[in-house]
């Protein structure tokens, strides 16, 4: 396997080299962070009045966790670094529940970003002869912009189509060629589903990559996308108050995800007690940004829920990878007393063949007990017309899940394309349990 | 002599089975015959028709779930114990039948069953040897 660097110095810097880069870089989003509203008390209170205070690399340690209702309290300029004349763009999120979040850039600051993207996407084996189909959305999201900038900085040809609109997707895909999407799980299942339709089939079309964030996905979603595509798929993750993507991405080995540490502090902590976790321990991703200037995020508690890998890469990257993330600390369901991520289900229902591309989970509750329903939809081609089966399949899909999940589900099978489709962030899970 | 029919995946939902009925109307497809074997939640519809394939691509590009299944249609000879004798023939064979349903063929007034055998092949031999009448493709198209 070829591997290639956008930057190699960076990318395989030796372990004791990177921590003084990051000590250096600590301090010096130390010292920004004095300056805000947010944390110039918060710091002082933890004994931190200069960048002096942080010594040691340990040092960090001292910085309390920052949560997303303090980026909420902040809301719209407590995390402020900068003169506004120095910002050149800022990125909101509006959330489901409420007040928003701002995070602001310098023109240094994008710079970073779109060179930690090149890096990215260059580590995936893309070079300056990919047609790259941009299908997440623009705006305030990231998913769009964060990749656009990397990866015309790479020198691809990018088509900036954003989110939505299949049939033109599937148009453009033909009509230029393109050889790698950027999109999310659920939307390239979904544009598997309408290829038929489209009259476009697969040997008309030259892609040979996907990259798929911006929600959580199981293995054997990757496996299925590969095997339908015939491609290679590659895990993105990045969140918009860490920039958006870029944070971390798989590198040709596609054994985890990378996560750029020269930029990113990575911790993984017992999201009950905040006690730092080891590698190879599930729990929350807790990250610092080492090089934003305008919006400076110390420790910041991401929610998602990710093992650090042990050992190097085949690629001899040094910046250690994390796994998929697993679940997101706020997306646990917990049905009859029982902790279950989406994800698990997921896992289980995207290994049976005759599953087709779209699924969503229902939370009921029946007398005093929860009730989960599972829909899923099947998968045409696999159809042979035979009623046995098709309750064979029901019968599959309802004991795998009971012996992953521990839940008894019930499950519904149906027509593809009959439930709701997403061209952006997916909406899986539906809880019409009355919350008491 | 084996016959094509198609199977259509449906949910229990309301107009679904109107929907496969008025886009076969509209495009001319004569249904020769039509079941629904049910489940609580979906069923499945099988219809015979006179352009097999061709119908089964229109119901696929409207986004329904086909497939073709090969079946095998007999006459019941217009006379008392007809269905009985068939049904006879099959008992007695190691030939497992999966489904049948009947209709009534409308110009002769004809009663005849189509079968969903898991050896289709080996069962219009043998029924063809006990002088039962098994129905072709041509036939169908012109009933
Ligand atoms: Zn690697």
């Amino acid at each position: 396997m070829e591997i290639n660097f956008w930057d190699k110095e960076i990318e395989t810097i030796d372990k004791a080299a990177l921590k003084v880069l990051q000590l250096k870089r600590l301090k010096e989003t130390v010292s920004c962070a004095l300056k805000t509203q947010f944390y110039k008390p918060r710091l002082k209170k933890a004994g931190i009045n200069s960048a002096d205070d942080i010594k040691h690399w340990e040092d960090y340690k001292k910085i309390p966790l920052t949560t997303k209702d303090d980026l909420r309290e902040c809301y719209p300029n407590g995390l402020l670094a900068v003169d506004m004349k120095d910002v050149v763009r800022l990125h909101t999120s509006s959330g489901t529940t409420g007040t928003p979040t701002v995070i602001y850039h310098t023109k240094n600051d994008i710079n970073h970003w779109a060179e930690l993207v090149a890096r990215s996407i260059v580590a995936t084996g893309a070079t300056n002869e990919d047609v790259f189909q941009n299908m997440m959305s623009y705006g305030m999201f990231t998913g769009g912009l964060g990749l656009h900038y990397g990866a015309e900085k790479v020198g691809l040809t990018v088509i900036p189509m954003g989110g939505g609109n299949t049939k033109r997707q599937i148009q453009l895909m033909k009509d230029f060629g393109s050889t790698i999407l950027h999109i999310t799980p659920s939307y390239i299942l979904h544009i598997h589903s309408k290829l038929g339709e489209s009259g476009v089939e697969l040997k008309d079309l030259r892609l040979r990559k996907a990259y798929l964030g911006a929600e959580p996905y199981s293995e054997n979603t990757r496996k299925k996308v590969e095997q339908l595509f015939k491609i290679d798929v590659y895990n993105s993750y990045g969140l918009s108050e860490m920039n958006g993507p870029g944070v971390g991405f798989e590198c040709a080995h596609k054994c985890g995800m990378h996560v750029w540490e020269d930029t990113y502090l990575l911790e993984v902590i017992d999201p009950k007690t905040g006690e730092s976790l080891g590698e190879d321990k599930e729990g929350e991703i807790v990250l610092t940004n080492l090089t934003r200037r305008a919006t400076p995020l110390l420790r910041y508690r991401t929610r998602d829920i990710a093992a650090i890998h042990k050992g190097l890469c085949g690629c001899k990257r040094t910046h250690r990878r994390i796994s998929r993330i697993l679940g997101r600390t706020d997306d646990m369901l917990i049905i009859n007393g029982v902790n279950v991520y989406p994800s698990q289900i997921e896992e289980v229902i995207m290994r049976i063949p005759q599953v087709g591309t779209n699924y969503q989970i229902y939370l009921e509750k029946e007398g005093t007990l929860d009730k989960l329903v599972v829909k899923v939809e099947i998968y045409s081609k696999m159809f042979s017309g035979n009623l046995a089966e098709i309750d064979a399949l029901k019968s599959r899909i309802v004991e795998e899940l009971r012996a992953s999940i521990i839940i008894h589900p019930a499950v519904e099978l149906h027509e593809p394309g009959s439930l709701p489709v997403f061209e952006g962030k997916a909406k899986r899970v539906v809880d019409n349990r009355v919350k008491l | 002599m084996k016959l094509t029919q198609i199977s259509i995946f449906l949910e229990n939902r309301k107009g679904r089975l109107f929907d496969v009925c008025s886009l076969l109307g509209k495009n001319k497809v004569n249904i020769r015959a039509l079941t629904v074997a049910e489940s609580e939640q979906f069923g499945i519809l099988r219809i015979v028709v006179d352009k097999p394939e061709a119908t089964a691509a229109l119901l696929k590009k409207h986004g329904f779930v086909a497939s073709l299944t090969d079946i095998v249609a007999v006459e019941v000879a217009d006379k008392p114990g007809g269905l009985a004798d068939i049904l006879k023939v099959l008992s007695v064979s190691d030939i497992n039948v999966e489904y049948m349903y009947g209709f009534v063929e409308r110009k002769s007034d004809k009663a005849i069953l189509v079968f969903r055998f898991d050896e289709p092949d080996k069962a219009i031999v043998l029924l063809k040897k006990k002088k039962i009448k098994v129905i072709g493709r041509k036939e169908i198209g012109d009933l």
